[in-house]
């Protein structure tokens, strides 16, 4: 057993991390969501670093690394709040041509069994991927009957209605599904502790420089121990997502949909209460469009509900119980 | 980054596995909880084979008496021990997990000699005198004072929350040495052996109804100079050489014996009827089942992560003081949930209906224990705070 980064997982974290921060500043996350906004010469970049194909085999033209490294570079993205449909990508490279090079986009749905069927970056793909039970189907996008919405939740993840998906006969199995339900959770479970620690960074740092009653904010107890506790749920669900990836890539060190579900329950609490006490933190400004608090907040309920959500996951979890 | 046994790993886990199925059935059956000269003597005989087998002090160095294990080992047999039914280390936590260590840190080679065996065999059981009634959070303020009497210290003051008082033979034990002096640089860490004259123990019985910890009122107690341990008035920085070690993987025992816990309510909700079925058809109990499993594999996965740092030199602050925050926490919640399926059997603490109902009970009280005792919630989260995330210190 050893469960501490390497050298070469911190050193791929850090070069995600410093792109990340570089060629998707804030401005630019806000600005993808926009009709239009979707930047293709930025995605491109993204995938010519080998993002996408991080986890897949060299002689499919990936880099060949564990499904775990894969993790650490969403955890690294969801920090930074990178935009554009970073899951579907890591899932389809390799499956769908031209998304391994960043120049087909792809957005992924999983068939809900109830309500609107809600997509994701549709707007701006090339290709539709539906998943259900019994394989997936590849579509244009410019087949697939949709309404875009113009004021999605988080204004950097456009959301599209479709109402109908075409059936076509489906390509992979069973098998293939769900093995790319389990890593499509795991992935939005990674992006959410990065979403959980950078939301926090943000209100730690306001906390530093804001003074009230001549102190900072952040010499007072009560918001201390709110930041307190964001940092342990950022810690116990980074713990759960880590061991999931490694399991992933170890399958007899545990049992991988019952990791994944647990990372998903304790991610999407660390992702969510942690950005809503980071907009309380920020008291009026928390409530500004201006301030980025509440772009964690809508990214993380984002992916709570991307291959599964938080109360499916508990079940999940449960029904793994003998007793 | 890995989870699976190396193959030594596996191969010490094998081993352990095979020794534990035969020497767990040794055992004479647990005792009466509130009797504690009979749990001494269980937890100490249980100690004595984990000596004789080499598996006592399994992170200790073996010029100490160790086995001279790595941390992944010891969790390992923690984990094995747990699994084959064993008694936690009980009686033995201060000496083991806290006494030990520092005097393999701080201790002279005479303490060391005296001590260090005795504790590995069982013989010494010590108990931790470092909380006084006003010096708790605020453990620097403490006034129990120790005087210089030639090549003695004369200590007179009260302790209080001594847990395993009434069976221990020593007691680590925290003075203050120079009442002048800034308040965390006049302590002394000193080793009090029990049977001196002038220390009366009284028993304080917990809301568990068992008298776990004891008040200690020291009257002019003498102790030999020779037992300080570190310097004088150097007592608060030997008291913390130890404490991350408590913090990272001192709950690691209590965390599977929750586990178990958790694993024998899902058992009670299977066979508890409800209006219609049982608990565990109401989805709502069931989904708090399944979060708290959730959280159970991440706090072991935690557990790991400060393994796998401990192995390369230190146990952070977020791993130590997180974890048992984290921890905390979720045994409360537990205890909400055994109380939410138990109904009304939870009314008492003998067990009803022929399930271990009272465990569960007092699961739910010692809770209270857990987010308290060692330094409570509330001082890790500023702890975390400030050291951590770099808050500024509040005005004091
Ligand atoms: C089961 C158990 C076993 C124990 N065993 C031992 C033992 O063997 N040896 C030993 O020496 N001690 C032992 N203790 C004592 C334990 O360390 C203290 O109880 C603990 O440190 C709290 O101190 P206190 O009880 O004086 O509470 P107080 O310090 O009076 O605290 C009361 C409340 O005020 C809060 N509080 C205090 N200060 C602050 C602050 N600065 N900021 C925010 N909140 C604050 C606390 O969180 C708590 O909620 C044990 C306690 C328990 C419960």
């Amino acid at each position: 057993m050893d469960f501490a980064l390497s050298d070469d997982q911190r050193d791929l974290t850090d070069m995600i991390r410093r792109f990340a921060d570089d060629r998707f500043p804030t401005e630019t996350v806000r600005a993808f969501g926009e009709p239009g906004g979707f930047d293709r010469a930025r995605w491109g970049e993204l995938a010519a670093l080998g993002t996408f194909g991080i986890a897949l085999p060299e002689d499919d033209g990936g880099v060949g690394l564990p499904v775990v490294d894969m993790v650490l570079v969403h955890e690294t993205l969801g920090g930074a709040l990178t935009p554009g449909p970073l899951v579907a990508a890591s899932l389809l490279a390799g499956l769908v041509p031209g998304v391994l090079e960043g120049e087909v986009v792809p957005a992924i749905v999983d068939r809900p069994t109830h309500g609107p069927i809600v997509v994701e970056h549709l707007r701006d793909a090339d290709v539709l991927v539906v998943v259900d039970d019994d394989g997936l189907r590849v579509l244009p996008a410019a087949a697939v009957t949709a309404r875009h919405i113009d004021h999605p939740t988080d204004p950097a993840t456009p959301v599209s209605v479709v109402e109908a998906l075409p059936d076509e006969a489906p390509i992979g199995g069973a098998a293939l599904v769900a093995r790319l339900r389990l890593l499509g959770s795991l992935y939005a479970s990674a992006q959410l502790v990065g979403n959980s620690e950078a939301s926090t960074t943000l209100a730690v740092e306001y906390a530093k420089e804001r003074h009230q009653f001549g102190r900072p904010i952040g010499s007072f107890q009560g918001l201390k121990h709110l930041l307190a506790d964001c940092l342990v749920r950022t810690e116990v669900a980074r713990s759960s997502v880590w061991a999931a990836g490694v399991i992933a890539d170890e399958p007899e060190a545990g049992d991988l949909a019952r990791a994944v579900a647990g990372a998903r329950v304790l991610a999407a609490k660390a992702g969510t209460e942690n950005a809503k006490t980071g907009i309380q933190v920020h008291g009026g400004m928390g409530f500004t469009w201006e301030v980025d608090a509440h772009l964690f907040l809508k990214r993380a309920w984002v992916l709570e509900t991307q291959f599964g959500d938080p109360d499916g996951a508990a079940e999940a979890v449960a029904d793994t119980l003998v007793g | 980054m890995q989870l699976r046994d190396s193959e030594a790993d596996a191969d010490f886990r094998a081993r352990a596995r095979a020794w534990l199925a035969d020497a767990v059935p040794t055992l004479a059956p647990e005792p009466d909880p509130t009797d504690w000269p009979a749990r001494r003597t269980r937890d100490t005989q249980w100690q004595r084979l984990l000596f004789d087998a080499g598996y006592a002090g399994i992170n200790w160095p073996a010029e100490y008496g160790g086995r001279g294990a790595t941390p992944t080992e010891h969790l390992i047999f923690l984990e094995e021990a747990n699994r084959a039914g064993a008694p936690d280390v009980g009686v033995g936590f201060v000496g083991q997990m806290h006494a030990g260590p520092t005097l393999i840190a701080e201790g002279t080679p005479e303490q060391q000699d005296h001590h260090l065996r005795g504790i590995l065999t069982g013989d010494h059981v010590w108990c931790q005198g470092f909380s006084e009634p006003e010096a708790g959070s605020d453990l620097a303020s403490l006034r129990t004072r120790a005087v210089r009497d030639g090549d003695h210290y004369v200590i007179s003051g009260q302790k209080i929350w001594t847990s395993h008082a009434q069976v221990a033979d020593y007691c680590e034990m925290l003075v203050r040495t120079d009442p002048e002096a800034p308040k965390h640089k006049g302590i002394t860490w000193l080793i009090v052996p029990m049977d001196t004259p002038g220390i009366e123990v009284r028993p304080l019985v917990t809301v568990q109804g068992s008298a776990e910890f004891a008040e200690l009122f020291l009257d002019e107690v003498r102790v030999p100079v020779t037992n300080r341990v570190g310097a004088e008035n150097d007592g608060w920085r030997v008291a913390n050489v130890t404490l991350s070690f408590e913090r990272g993987t001192g709950f690691v025992g209590e965390m599977l014996e929750t586990t178990r816990l958790h694993g024998e309510l899902v058992r009670i909700a299977r066979q508890t009827p409800r209006a219609s079925g049982t608990a565990w058809d109401d989805v709502g109990l069931r989904r708090e089942f399944g979060a708290l499993a959730a959280e159970l594999d991440a706090l072991w996965a935690f557990t790991k992560r400060n393994v796998s740092a401990g192995e390369r030199g230190g146990i952070p602050i977020s791993g130590g003081s997180g974890f048992k925050l984290a921890y905390g926490a979720l045994v409360h919640r537990l205890g909400d949930l055994a109380l939410r399926v138990l109904d009304r059997a939870s009314l008492s603490f003998d067990d009803i209906g022929g399930l271990p109902t009272g465990a569960q009970v007092h699961g739910k009280l010692h809770g209270f224990g857990v987010s308290t005792g060692g330094g409570t919630s509330q001082i890790q989260q500023n702890i975390l705070a400030e050291r951590v995330l770099g808050l500024p210190r509040e005005a004091r």
